[in-house]
């Protein structure tokens, strides 16, 4: 096909030695993205530079009272993890919403992340549980918001030589929970229309922090600040859900395709997230 | 091009090849170890026919380059019979004429065997959902189902020894 080559680097040191070294280096962690996108010509990667060898981007531990992922991690052993996943059981459901098993049994969120589709799933319900990316570069490590990750469809801010080595989530407070959703046109194997996460912690009934996120309404996934606002000091009361599910649609910039027109993407976003609002509510209420 | 040597378990035995830094490890299995059970349907990993176990997971090999698999563990469809004695799944889609033309069969049996090892009484919603990612252009898939769920029972009371 082309005259890659592969690598499979122990250390972070080598992987970023390596992705400096060559500007058409690539990442591969599952490489469900990257070796379809590469296949079509898409992309024409000089080097594969195979992160599952590096023991710091693969498995799930504790952090700071919430979690750090490592970015070569596959969507299946979330499920595994019994605290991340009563800790951020919408989070954990929206990356196992991708493909089919075998699919997911190979595919991580940092490849989700760092594909950047507008659509993709894993990204709006990292973005409503406030989850950071540890990234390592030539000039060391940072650690950034989710949502400065994607810049435009198929890009990343990321800097020649970087690349993302874990993904943290935050601890869960008590009565806080989170829920992802998503629409399609069949029930599994298909791309997002809309998908909305919704984070919230509930205190005496009343939502007292709460993040919004969206998929596949705009160029990237969007953190709604004015949708969260809505819901927070509130007992999540019609009224709230409403102008929450408002502060939504507003919030859309989507395209019509085949798969939806933007009047559709932009009235279901808002009942996404109002009915996700709601499934958090409950397993917030549940705990 | 310099080519990688990659020595792997498939099927139980130790093997090498050589392949290509972009080589996929379905083209791998099919032309360096002639294991020719896998099928490539589409090649961007919607069909399911290419799917193999690595590391005990399964996954669609099209989309595995070759030089991943070093020191890993393969499972492809030649592995499940014992011999000549066929696995209770082929058993059932026999019975069953769970297959038409059996291009998808492969990869429905790699994949219904992992989903058995994993959940060795799967609902009937449970086996449509593992097997998503399995696309089958001839049976239909309700005798898929059939089998499978026949192959379960015939697995658990294996087990049980009744
Ligand atoms: C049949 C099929 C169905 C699918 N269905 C869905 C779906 O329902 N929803 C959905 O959202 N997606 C879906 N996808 C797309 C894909 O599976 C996901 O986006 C997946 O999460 C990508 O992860 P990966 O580890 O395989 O990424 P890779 O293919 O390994 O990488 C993707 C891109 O990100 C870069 N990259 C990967 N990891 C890092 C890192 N740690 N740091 C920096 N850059 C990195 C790579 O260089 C590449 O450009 C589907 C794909 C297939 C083949
Ligand atoms: S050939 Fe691999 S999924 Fe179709
Ligand atoms: S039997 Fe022909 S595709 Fe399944």
């Amino acid at each position: 096909m082309t005259s890659a080559t592969y690598h499979a680097p122990a250390s972070i040191a080598e992987a970023v030695g390596l992705l400096s070294s060559d500007p058409a280096a690539r990442i591969i962690a599952g490489g469900t993205d990257l070796i379809v996108q590469a296949r079509a010509g898409r992309v024409k990667p000089g080097a594969y530079v195979d992160i599952k060898r590096i023991s710091a981007a693969i498995g799930i531990r504790s952090f700071e009272g919430g979690f750090a992922i490592g970015a070569a991690t596959p969507c299946t052993a979330l499920l595994e993890h019994a605290a991340l996943c009563a800790a951020w059981p919408g989070m954990v459901e929206a990356a196992n919403l991708i493909g089919s098993v075998q699919v997911r049994n190979r595919a991580t969120m940092g490849g989700n992340l760092c594909n950047a589709s507008p659509a993709a799933d894993s990204v709006p319900a990292l973005i409503a549980a406030g989850a950071t990316c540890l990234v390592a570069g030539p000039s060391g490590e940072r650690v950034i918001p989710v949502t400065d990750i994607p810049s435009a469809p198929g890009r990343t801010s990321l800097a020649q030589g970087e690349f993302v080595v874990e993904i943290r989530l935050p601890a869960q407070p008590s009565g806080g929970s989170d829920a992802y959703l998503r629409a399609i046109p069949r029930t599994e194997m298909d791309i997002a229309v809309v998908g909305a996460g919704v984070s919230l912690v509930m205190d005496g009934g009343v939502c007292k922090s709460a993040r919004v996120g969206l998929g596949a309404v705009a160029p990237t996934a969007l953190l709604v600040e004015a949708a969260a606002a809505a819901l927070i000091g509130t007992t999540l009361d019609d009224n709230a859900l409403d102008a929450m599910g408002e502060a939504v649609s507003a919030a859309c910039k989507p395209i019509d395709d085949k798969r939806g027109t933007a009047s559709y993407r932009t009235h279901t976003a808002a009942v996404l997230a109002r009915r996700a609002a709601l499934i958090a509510r409950d397993r917030a209420g549940a705990k | 091009m310099q080519k990688i040597l990659v020595s792997t378990t498939v099927n139980g035995e130790t093997c090498e090849f050589a392949c290509e830094p972009d080589t996929s490890l379905l083209d791998a299995l099919r032309t360096e170890l002639r294991l020719t059970g896998s099928k490539e349907g589409c090649g961007s990993g919607d069909c399911g026919a290419c799917t193999i176990s690595l590391d005990g997971e399964m996954v669609c090999s099209c989309l595995v380059l070759a030089a991943e698999a070093q020191g890993r563990t393969i499972g492809t469809v030649e592995g499940i019979a014992e011999g000549s004695a066929l696995h209770p799944l082929q058993t059932r889609f026999l019975e069953h004429a769970a297959l038409q033309c059996g291009f998808c069969t492969p990869g429905f049996l790699v994949a219904a065997k992992s989903l058995l090892e994993k959940n060795p009484d799967p609902t009937e919603t449970e086996i449509r959902y593992w097997l998503a990612g399995n696309l089958c252009r001839c049976t239909g898939y309700d005798k898929i189902i059939r089998a499978v769920q026949h192959a379960a029972a015939d697995l658990r009371q294996e087990r049980t020894g009744a």
